[in-house]
């Protein structure tokens, strides 16, 4: 009997063995808005590989910002999910490649021939010593400036082309009664704006120069950008903290607001979800000052260490850098596809604006979406904005900055 | 081996064996690591942070240092002052306005099982949905800002979550100053009391010690600067929205409370004082306050250490990164899991049990104190 016993037992493990290499569980903080485009590329999936089960692990909050705390406690608890979405650059290699928590992929990239279907400057983004750790599904672009075309027409004023001209566009604005010409949202968005007037301010040079240690932030140019980034909140509402990044983007499509620096995930916001259309619904322009730069951002997948299912994460992975999986993904995603050999046709006005702005531009990274700085600095940039919210000092922010700079050995 | 002998006391130990070994494993054992975690320099490196097998190496209390001295963690110090008039508010409000129900209700007013249900209910709720709903009423565009306009005012404007408005700010470096002030004003007041009741040896102690204090916060005590500069911190005026949340939700307890130690007091001493001439306010000033007092200290020492470890309430209605309602457990949360700094984690970690500790301590103690009188 109970030889009986343990031979049922064990039977019913080995079941459930079988059953559990069949999964495969997929982390990322695309809800609500972004849910489709990732529902576009599961199914995509599930008719490739019909018996196995794909689990959405998703974790919401704008720009992951609640995904990444999870995925932390599930990694340092050994229980990392198959694979999990991360934005290229620093966020990949600065935190996970260096603690080397992620597997190669550079044989897959052979493999698939994806060495020159994606630009050369991605992959170098990606790359840690010369090997390559993530497949990148999208690009994003972050220095844009959203608007309501028949709302300007109305107030008889048109898309500020530096931060000097925003400045007298806002007071011409809040001269008919607008009370905050820019829409504004929680925390992380105004860090957004941050790099956005960054940008602006200080050219694209001086604003790489940054990132890799040669301009330091308490040099009197990052102190300007501080001055000027004062004046920009002043132009926008005052309940920021309480708002989302939709919420804010909602400001300006009712007229509450003029303008909205956001990436262009709210191009897809629109687009998707509020069913505009591009040019008439909503129009953009490059963030003040940013015109000929394209500040990037990119989300990608990579294969962490000891997963269960390597076989199908393998599968996702090749999905996710074919070609085929990037147009279902990204028309829905509001984002152009990471590959150069897209089909245009399958993306709005916008997107194809983007399109061949990625092409002629001036590339740079963005900061808070984890291109250009470590985690450990993008997470303590919080702090320095509040210390300049607080005391509207900007020396103290500069130095502030600087001090934490040094401490994560940014660009070392 | 005395104990051995008695079944009875064997059975016992045995049966809390389990929960002892529970306890001193995921309670006390992991309040070490984190002590220890605390003094080392996890995630200086980001190289070490995450790995699967970090070099970590001990640098003792530099990571407290940095929190209270340090250039780049004034959120920390901020988040403590919060914490002090979250703490003071939170409790001030919940002690009177459930004093407040329980002496209506303790009147016998026609439904008082009912109100008091009604009152005793945000107390069910957990504080994820009691933030979630308080998010809602206090939106800036909606809820409590659109009352007025019911009676035909014009709205509100108050930015209750987001306000960045400070009041009463003192700065960082005068603390330690203040500080003595405070702890000698205490001294002074046991050194009265001492002296009323005739314990003079105690009187004079208590008396010298704050004489002693004072003597070194106007001389030393003045220039002991932690800051090389002036670092302003207040009472940050979006925290009055997470007091009412906080004060709706446990005020209810406070009812309950007040309201078991109203119905204690005998009829007998009322009456006894309304034939002496007490008048009714009299009555609640002599006699039924003070009989009230042990209450009101359980009630301090339980709302007391529920606003210092506070965070799902406030995560609810502001978020973690609305850093005028930041309190240290949030930003301990913060710290660890965004910025990846574990070390200085868990040393907010340790501070926030210190200050529970300070809290909670002396009540136990007091308690098997007065137990092993009985």
């Amino acid at each position: 009997m109970r030889k009986f016993l343990l031979a049922l037992v064990a039977a019913a493990l080995g079941s459930l063995a079988v059953a559990q290499s069949g999964r495969l569980e997929i982390f990322s903080w695309w809800a609500g808005d972004e849910g489709p485009a990732l529902q576009a590329l599961i199914d995509l999936y599930k008719k490739r590989y019909p018996n196995v089960e794909v689990i959405n692990a998703t974790v919401t909050g704008g720009s992951g910002v609640n995904a990444r705390a999870v995925l932390k406690t599930r990694m340092l608890g050994g229980d990392p999910p198959d694979s999990f979405q991360v934005h290229a650059g620093q966020e990949l290699t600065g935190t996970w490649v260096v603690a080397d928590r992620m597997e190669d992929l550079t044989p897959l990239f052979n493999q698939e021939g994806w060495m020159n279907r994606f630009p050369k400057g991605l992959i170098d983004l990606i790359s840690y010593k010369g090997k390559i750790y993530s497949v990148p599904v999208n690009i994003h672009r972050s220095n844009v400036m959203w608007y309501n075309p028949a709302k300007l027409r109305e107030w008889g004023v048109q898309p500020p082309k530096t931060w000097a001209e925003f400045l007298t566009t806002c007071q011409t604005l809040k001269g008919k009664g607008l009370e905050a010409p820019l829409a504004l949202g929680e925390n992380w968005t105004q860090q957004h704006l941050w790099e956005s007037v960054a940008l602006g301010v200080l050219g694209a040079n001086d604003y790489t120069n940054l990132w890799n240690g040669k301009l330091r932030f308490n040099d009197p140019k990052v102190v300007a950008v501080w001055n000027t980034f004062g004046r920009v909140l002043d132009c926008a509402n005052k309940d920021a903290s309480g708002l989302s990044w939709q919420q804010a983007v909602d400001r300006v499509l009712d007229g509450t607001s003029a303008f909205n620096i956001m990436g262009d995930w709210a191009a897809g916001y629109m687009t998707t979800t509020k069913g505009l259309k591009p040019g008439e619904g909503f129009g953009w322009a490059p963030a003040p000052g940013t015109a000929g730069v394209f500040m990037m951002l990119s989300d990608s997948f990579g294969l962490p260490k000891g997963v269960k299912n390597r076989a199908n994460v393998l599968n996702w992975l090749r999905l996710v850098g074919s070609k085929e999986g990037q147009d279902a993904f990204n028309p829905l995603k509001g984002s152009i596809a990471a590959r150069t050999d897209s089909d245009p046709s399958k993306y709005n006005a916008y997107l194809q604006s983007a399109m061949r702005d990625w092409r002629n531009n001036r590339i740079v990274g963005s900061l808070v979406h984890g291109a250009v700085a470590p985690e450990s600095f993008m997470s303590q940039f919080g702090t320095v904005m509040e210390i300049y919210l607080s005391g509207r000092n900007a020396q103290a922010a500069s130095n502030a900055a600087q001090a934490i700079a040094t401490q994560v050995r940014l660009g070392q | 081996m005395n104990w051995l002998k008695n079944k009875d006391t064997l059975y016992g130990f045995l049966v809390i064996l389990p929960s002892l070994v529970l306890l001193g494993i995921f309670v006390y054992g992991f309040i070490l690591q984190t002590f220890y975690t605390s003094l080392t320099d996890w995630g200086r490196d980001p190289a070490q942070a995450l790995s699967a097998n970090p070099q970590i190496r001990f640098i003792g209390f530099e990571n407290y240092r940095e929190l209270f001295t340090g250039f780049v963690d004034a959120r920390f110090r901020q988040d403590l002052v919060n914490t002090f008039f979250f703490t003071l508010f939170f409790i001030l409000g919940c002690l009177g306005v459930g004093l407040g129900l329980a002496i209506v209700l303790d009147r016998s007013p026609k439904g008082e099982g009912f109100f008091r249900t009604i009152f005793l209910f945000p107390m069910s709720l957990s504080f994820i949905v009691t933030g979630t709903i308080w998010r809602w009423m206090l939106q800036p565009q909606g809820g409590v800002n659109q009352l007025p306009t019911l009676v035909g005012l014009p709205k509100g404007d108050f930015a209750w979550l987001t306000s960045r408005e400070q009041i009463w700010q003192v700065s960082w470096n005068d603390l330690p100053f203040l500080t003595a002030l405070v702890v000698s004003a205490v001294l002074v007041f046991i050194a009265l009391g001492a002296f009323r009741s005739g314990e003079r040896r105690r009187g004079f102690i208590a008396s010298g010690s704050a004489a002693l204090l004072l003597l070194w916060a106007f001389t030393l005590g003045r220039t002991l600067q932690p800051l090389p500069y002036d670092e302003p911190h207040g009472f940050n005026l979006a925290f009055i929205g997470i007091i009412l949340a906080a004060v709706w939700q446990m005020s209810g307890y406070t009812m309950a409370l007040y309201l078991a130690g109203l119905r204690g007091i005998p009829e007998e001493l009322r009456e006894a004082a309304r034939v002496d001439g007490a008048s009714e306010w009299q009555l609640y000033q002599r006699i039924i306050f003070p009989l009230l007092a042990p209450i009101t200290l359980s009630a301090m020492i339980i709302l007391g250490h529920i606003s210092l470890k506070i965070f799902d309430l406030i995560f609810a209605m502001a978020g973690a990164d609305n850093a005028p309602t930041d309190v240290p457990a949030l930003l301990m949360y913060l710290t660890t899991f965004r910025a990846n700094q574990i070390a200085k984690g868990a040393a907010i970690g340790m501070i926030l049990l210190l200050l529970v500790a300070a809290v909670i301590v002396p009540y136990l103690y007091s308690q098997l104190k007065s137990e092993v009188r009985r």
